[in-house]
Order: C-alpha cells, then sequence, then structure tokens
C-alpha cells in the first residue's frame, strides 16, 4: 500500500508552494481581480512556464518534463491554495490532455511543444447557453472546414490562442481545434464571478477548424476529456479548500469576543471540525482520481466523479463557512475570502455543475452494478 | 501512488492466507453457523482467539515475549484483511485486548502482567471497561463511583453504565473516584476487578433497538486489593487517557447496509414518478453517500500507507464515525422512506433486505453517541488536530464535591 505523494512529489510540491509564495501572493491575484482588463498575469504565467508546470505531464519528445500525472496533481494543488490568476487549467488539463490523448502526430507536434514553452494558451468551447449542453442544444456548425457559431461562455477564452470546440458536423457532433487569432473569429471578455479568471463570447464565422479524434464522437470526446481535468480540478479545490480553513482558524484564534477567542466557541471549533471532515473526504477521493489518472485505470469516470463532487463539496463549504467565521470583515473586498469563494464557484462550474458529475457517477454505478 | 504489497508485505500476506487456508475452514467444519451472543458462539471465538495466538497472528503488534505475535502495524491490518476475507473475526476481544489490557500492561506489575496478559491474547479470558455513569457520559470525569481506602483494600459502591460485555467479560476495569475534595480530574483511580465477584451486578440496558447489548454494572460494597491498584492514587485520568487514546479505533467501523444494498432497492421500488433509482433527488443522495464511503476507505489506505512507511498515522481516521454514524442513519430513513407504507415493517419476514434498513435506523442513533458522540469528535477535532483552544471549564479549579450537578 502506498497512497499518498511520494518523496519526490512532495518536494515538488513544497518547491511549488515556495515558488507561489513569492510570485503569486495576494497581490499579484488582486491585480488581475481589481483591472477589469487584465484576464491573467502574464508575468506569472511566463514565471509558471520557466518551471516547466506547462509541460509537466507533455513527454520529452515534445519538450516537456514528462513526469506523471500524480506531479501534475500536486502542482493543481498548489495553484489552487494560491488562487493563480492563471489559464493553466484551460491549457494544461485540458488542451494539453486532450492532444495527448486524442490528438494526431502532426497535432501533437503542433500544439504541445508550444504549450510547454508558454507560447500557446488553450480553451474548450462546449456551452452556448443557460444549462447543460447535448446533442438537442448544440447549434454550432462546421461545413467544408469551417467553423460557425457562438459559444459562451469560454473560460479564458478572450486570451486563449487555440480553442477546442464542440460542433456538430454532418449533424454528428465532433471536437475540433480553432486558432483563434486567425479569419472568422470574434471575442469579447464577459463579467464573471471570478475576475481573476478570464471568461468569453466567442462568434465563429467560417473560422478553420480541425477535426480532433473521430467523427460523430465529439460528446464522449469531451467526456474523456473532462474526466481528466476534472481529477486535476479537484486538486485545485482541494488546495483552496485547505487555506479557507487556514484562514478560518487563524481568524478565530485572533479575534476576541465576549472576553475571549472565538476560536474557543464550540459553535466556531464546530464549523471547523465540519470543515476538515469535508476536506479530508476531499483529499481521500482526490487521491484515489490522481491513481486512477496516471495509471489510465477503467475505473476513471467514477474516481473522477467521486473525486470532483467530493471537492466541490469541500471547497464550496469551506469558502462559505470561511467568510461566516470572519463575520463582517470576512464581506469587505478588502478580506480576501472572496477570492476563495469566488474561485470555488469558477472551479465548481468550469467543468460541468457537480449534479451532473452526481448524475455521471450514479450511471456509472448503475452499469457496474448491472454488469 | 500504487494499491499493491510491498514484496515485505506481499510475503506476508501469502504467508497469512496459507495459514487461514489451513486454519480457518477447520474452525468453520467444528463451529458452522452459529447465532452471534449465545455460549456456543463465545465458545467458537474463543477456539479461534487460542487458534491465532499459537499461530502468532493474535495481538500481532505486540512481543511475543508475552503472547503476541512480533509483528509490525502494518501486518496487523493485513492480517485483519484477510480474516475479513475469511469470514472470521470475533467482537469480543476488540475492548479487551485493544484498550483494557494495553492499561494493564502500562500501569500494573509485573505478577499482575503475568498473570492476566497471556490468557487474555490467548481468549481464555475478556475484559470490559468501566468508565462510563450516568452522571458522566461525555463528561466522563465527573463520575460518582466512589472508592474508599479501608487498611489494604478499597471498598467500592456505585454504578456504570453503558459497559460492553459487562454480562460475559472475566475481568474489567474500573475508573473510581477517590478523593471529593479536589477538582474532579485530580481525585480518579484506576482499578482492576473481577467481574465475578458477588459484589458486581450486571444488568442488561434495554436500548431503543430492542436489543440488550450493554449493560448497567452495580457495586455494593465490592473489596479490592491495594494491589489492584493501576497507577497511582488521585492519578485515574491520566491512567483513562491511555485507555481512550484507542477507543476511536476500536468503535470506527460501521455494520449494516451501505451504498450498494440502496441502489439494490431502487432498483426494485416504485417511486412516485417511476422507478425509485430513476428520481434526481435520489441518485444525489446516492452519490454523496458513495463519495463518503469512498472517502472512508480510502483514508483508511491513507493510514495504512502512514504505517506501511513506518510513520505514525496522521490525524485523518479521526473523521470516521462521525461521518459513518450520520450516514448510516440517513441512508436508513431514505430506504424507509422509499418503501413507503411498507417502511414502516420490521419483521425480517416481511420487510425488504430482511429489514436490515429499519434495524439500522433504530442502531444508528446509538452509534452517533457510542465511543464519543458527533459533538466531542467534533471537540477532538478542533482541538487535537486543529489545535483550538479547549472549552471554557467552569467546574476546573471546584472541588468535586461542590460541582453544581442539577440534581
Amino acid at each position: 500500500m502506498d497512497f499518498d505523494y511520494s518523496d519526490d512529489q512532495k518536494f515538488l510540491k513544497d518547491e511549488a508552494r515556495k515558488f507561489l509564495a513569492a510570485h503569486c501572493d495576494v497581490g499579484v491575484v488582486r491585480g488581475v481581480l481589481d483591472n477589469p482588463e487584465r484576464s491573467f498575469d502574464e508575468k506569472l504565467w511566463k514565471g509558471v512556464a520557466e518551471q516547466g508546470w506547462l509541460g509537466a505531464c507533455i513527454p520529452e519528445e515534445f519538450n516537456g518534463l514528462g513526469l506523471g500525472r500524480v506531479e501534475l496533481c500536486a502542482i493543481a494543488e498548489e495553484l489552487g491554495r494560491a488562487v493563480a490568476p492563471i489559464p493553466f487549467a484551460s491549457t494544461v488539463y485540458v488542451l494539453a490532455e486532450a492532444i495527448l490523448a486524442h490528438g494526431s502526430e502532426a497535432q501533437k507536434s503542433a500544439i504541445l511543444p508550444r504549450i510547454a514553452a508558454g507560447e500557446l494558451i488553450g480553451c474548450l468551447a462546449t456551452s452556448e447557453g443557460p444549462g447543460v449542453i447535448g446533442p438537442a442544444t448544440l447549434t454550432s456548425k462546421v461545413e467544408g472546414g469551417k467553423l460557425s457559431g457562438i459559444k459562451i461562455p469560454v473560460t479564458d477564452g478572450d486570451v486563449a490562442d487555440t480553442a477546442l470546440v464542440l460542433a456538430s458536423e454532418g449533424g454528428r457532433p465532433g471536437l475540433f481545434l480553432v486558432d483563434l487569432k486567425g479569419a472568422g473569429v470574434t471575442r469579447e471578455t464577459l463579467k464573471s464571478l471570478d475576475p481573476t479568471r478570464g471568461v468569453a463570447r466567442i462568434v465563429f464565422d467560417g473560422a478553420a477548424a480541425e477535426r480532433v479524434g473521430e467523427a460523430g464522437a465529439g460528446f464522449d470526446l469531451v467526456q474523456s476529456i473532462l474526466d481528466r481535468a476534472a481529477v486535476l480540478l479537484a486538486f485545485e479545490q482541494l488546495g483552496g479548500a485547505d487555506r479557507c480553513l487556514e484562514m478560518a482558524k487563524e481568524y478565530a484564534m485572533g479575534r476576541y469576543a465576549f472576553g475571549r477567542v472565538i476560536a474557543g466557541y464550540q459553535a466556531i471549533k464546530h464549523k471547523l471540525a465540519d470543515m476538515y471532515v469535508k476536506n479530508e473526504v476531499a483529499r481521500s477521493n482526490a487521491y484515489y482520481g490522481a491513481w486512477a489518472l496516471n495509471d489510465a485505470g477503467a475505473d476513471l469516470p467514477i474516481a473522477a466523479s467521486a473525486a470532483r463532487i467530493a471537492a466541490s463539496d469541500a471547497f464550496w463549504f469551506a469558502s462559505k463557512e470561511n467568510i461566516q467565521v470572519h463575520g463582517g470583515m470576512g464581506f469587505t473586498w478588502d478580506v480576501d475570502c472572496h477570492l476563495y469563494y469566488r474561485r470555488s464557484r469558477q472551479l465548481s462550474l468550469v467543468a460541468g455543475a457537480p449534479k451532473v458529475w452526481k448524475e455521471r457517477l450514479v450511471s456509472q454505478l448503475e452499469q457496474k452494478n448491472a454488469a | 501512488m500504487d494499491f499493491n504489497d510491498s514484496p515485505e508485505e506481499a510475503a506476508y500476506r501469502d504467508k497469512a492466507r496459507a495459514w487461514l487456508a489451513e486454519n480457518a475452514a477447520a474452525h468453520r467444519a467444528k463451529f458452522g453457523e452459529l447465532k452471534p451472543n449465545t455460549p456456543e458462539h463465545m465458545a467458537a471465538a474463543k477456539d479461534w482467539q487460542a487458534t491465532k495466538a499459537a499461530g502468532g497472528y493474535a495481538c500481532i503488534t505486540w512481543p511475543a515475549a508475552i503472547g503476541g505475535g512480533g509483528g509490525t502495524p502494518i501486518q496487523s491490518v493485513i492480517f485483519g484483511q484477510e480474516e475479513g476475507k475469511a469470514g472470521l473475526g470475533y467482537g469480543y476481544f476488540t475492548i479487551g485486548l485493544g484498550m483494557c489490557v494495553p492499561t494493564v500492561m502500562a500501569f500494573a506489575d509485573s505478577d499482575t502482567k503475568k498473570r492476566f496478559v497471556s490468557p487474555a491474547v490467548k481468549g481464555e479470558e475478556i475484559w470490559c471497561q468501566l468508565f462510563s455513569e450516568p452522571a458522566g457520559g461525555s463528561d466522563v470525569a465527573a463520575l460518582r463511583t466512589r472508592a474508599v481506602k479501608d487498611g489494604d483494600e478499597w471498598v467500592i459502591n456505585g454504578q456504570k453504565v453503558w459497559t460492553t460485555g459487562a454480562h460475559y467479560c472475566d475481568y474489567g476495569i474500573l475508573l473510581t473516584r477517590t478523593d471529593p475534595d479536589v477538582p474532579k480530574h485530580k481525585g480518579l483511580t484506576m482499578f482492576w476487578i473481577d467481574m465475578r465477584d458477588a459484589a458486581v451486578e450486571c444488568r442488561p440496558i434495554h436500548q431503543m433497538s430492542g436489543g440488550r447489548e450493554f449493560n448497567e454494572v452495580y457495586f455494593t460494597d465490592l473489596r479490592v486489593k491495594d494491589s489492584q491498584r493501576l497507577g497511582e492514587v488521585g492519578d485515574g485520568w491520566k491512567v483513562a487517557l491511555v485507555t481512550l487514546m484507542n477507543e476511536r479505533l476500536a468503535v470506527g467501523g460501521s455494520s449494516g447496509p451501505n451504498y450498494r444494498e440502496i441502489l439494490k432497492l431502487a432498483q426494485e421500488l416504485s417511486g412516485p414518478t417511476g422507478p425509485a433509482l430513476k428520481n434526481d433527488a435520489f441518485r444525489e443522495k446516492l452519490a454523496d453517500w458513495y463519495v463518503q464511503s469512498e472517502g472512508l476507505k480510502f483514508t483508511r489506505f491513507r493510514t495504512m500507507t502512514a504505517l506501511s512507511r513506518g510513520q505514525t498515522p496522521g490525524p485523518e481516521s479521526s473523521i470516521g464515525k462521525i461521518i459513518a454514524a450520520n450516514q448510516m442513519q440517513e441512508l436508513a430513513n431514505t430506504a424507509v422512506e422509499m418503501e413507503d407504507q411498507y417502511g414502516i415493517l420490521i419483521d425480517p419476514d416481511t420487510a425488504p433486505a430482511e429489514a436490515a434498513f429499519q434495524q439500522s435506523l433504530m442502531w444508528a442513533p446509538g452509534l452517533r453517541i457510542a465511543g464519543g458522540t458527533d459533538e466531542i469528535l467534533k471537540n477532538i477535532i478542533a482541538e487535537r488536530v486543529l489545535g483550538l483552544p479547549g472549552d471554557v471549564r467552569v467546574d476546573k479549579d471546584v472541588a468535586f464535591k461542590d460541582m453544581p450537578t442539577g440534581r
């Protein structure tokens, strides 16, 4: 039994924490939050590229580090803890992982080295309106290699170079690579619950589109991509949830009311204990997700669903109760609680809401039970 | 990360499996399917414990010189897994060997240890823990059972409650008040006692679940020798902490139906708008239970990993009972409501799943209290894991006899 980070992975995680403490303090996060013109921190992005994190799991033949997925999970945990304002998830968990899993050799050569070098930002464009996107509501179309349609919202779509776009071709759903700097693409930044991450509306009007994976497999490909991303996002959520518990504890230990620190009141102690319980459930499920992702186990859909559900629940609970512990101070713009509250919503919504994953989990369990 | 044994662990597992293959079948052939809590079942349990002791598989982490297996914590976990797979494992010895005998080993003189440890390991004698009282549950140190010195003896009067197995136990460790003139934690003293003494009376408690698994234990002028004292006079609380350190591990597990069983039930039943399993609200709950159950399972794996690496496990195992007990209650109630009018039936011959959900529903309130209530466990997480301050204790500097009692 070896169900924890190895010593090397712990070392990498510690180094990541030190790097982010030095290069992604709350001032960096607020620099993006408070400036509507900025959707990410370019300097941090460059620094992260120099650390090799963008190519952590990209094989060495494509100029990556060729590390395992558990190493990437360790980095993700630290990025979540720091509320890093960069398009890391869209580029690494989604685009790089998608191309590695489903791309042609030509697509790998064209995209992976540029991601590793920090020259290419990615995004995933599936949604077209409120509610869950499905075959019945998908209107974006590819005809003769040209994409037309409107995608909204697209996380990091305002700063991305390349998009993975879900669209139908000849009446069958497919997944397409689109150069967002090319002709036939117009986009605008939208207001988001979490301004530390960009979100866009993208209008495609005859943009050049190149298919990834099998024709007609669009929704299956998106699901496969999201299964992988869900595990990595769970680690970001876990990092955020842990930080919320720390913040709540630090504040409660220093805040006096009715003649003593509020950390001594059971109403507060039990709230923090509840946070701890949820965080540990999330951690254990995330570890199993990491194992399934790294070993490409057949259990990945179930493991990813469980990791995402537990981590979404833990981060939501910790982020909202962290504000509650801080009282009125927690409701101010200047105290950092809302950065986590916002990010918890961003991370829970970006790759399918928890309700969607609960359905996925149960349908998988049904199948497993019937088998 | 992987779930495989290290080469040493795999070798131990193979050895344990081979031993079980040889001995478990023989044991089962001898005892067959016995009903728990009968004398025959107890005899079977003692026989199995003796067999394990002879093979070096009882108290695996204890030194061989005192009857243990001379092994490591991870070996103990591995054997437990294999023993479970073989359908064996009796609960009668858990409290004695997990909590009471370690206390005896830590505080008794060498003659006493020599007299008691080996028979306990072999299952010849069973121990119980006599701490909780009507006036001392979560606040155990408020207990009132009095021990008064009389020459070389102590005379004990009072009452304990919720004592698991008191009616079949041979010996017990008993926490008493020896000095009511000092604050509550300072006036306690621990003894070991003979449960067969005529001055000890066990009365089963009729639980709300209908069963009678626990006892009230009354002491009327029970005389014990001063040599039966464990630890110094007035140091009983310190001794009790050694015992209680192991309690959460001993009470952690839960039985009863889980997400698999309720999924199966939902496949068979109709809800208001179609098959019960197709109901969105139910599916969301089912997902949550799965995530919690798996979370606990993988948390145990993390604990095992620490043991496997020769490290001290982290505090993560403290989440176990809070989750398990609450989930048991919610899951059982959801199942009972899913059965609709039929849910009121608890006869195993009539109710679905042999009334497992109804029984679980009636047992769950006890599990949320036994071995530390939800609230006490949250205090423990808050104080010992997160390092938050202890509660304000208004009785800290008050002599026990002057403490307000409400009656």
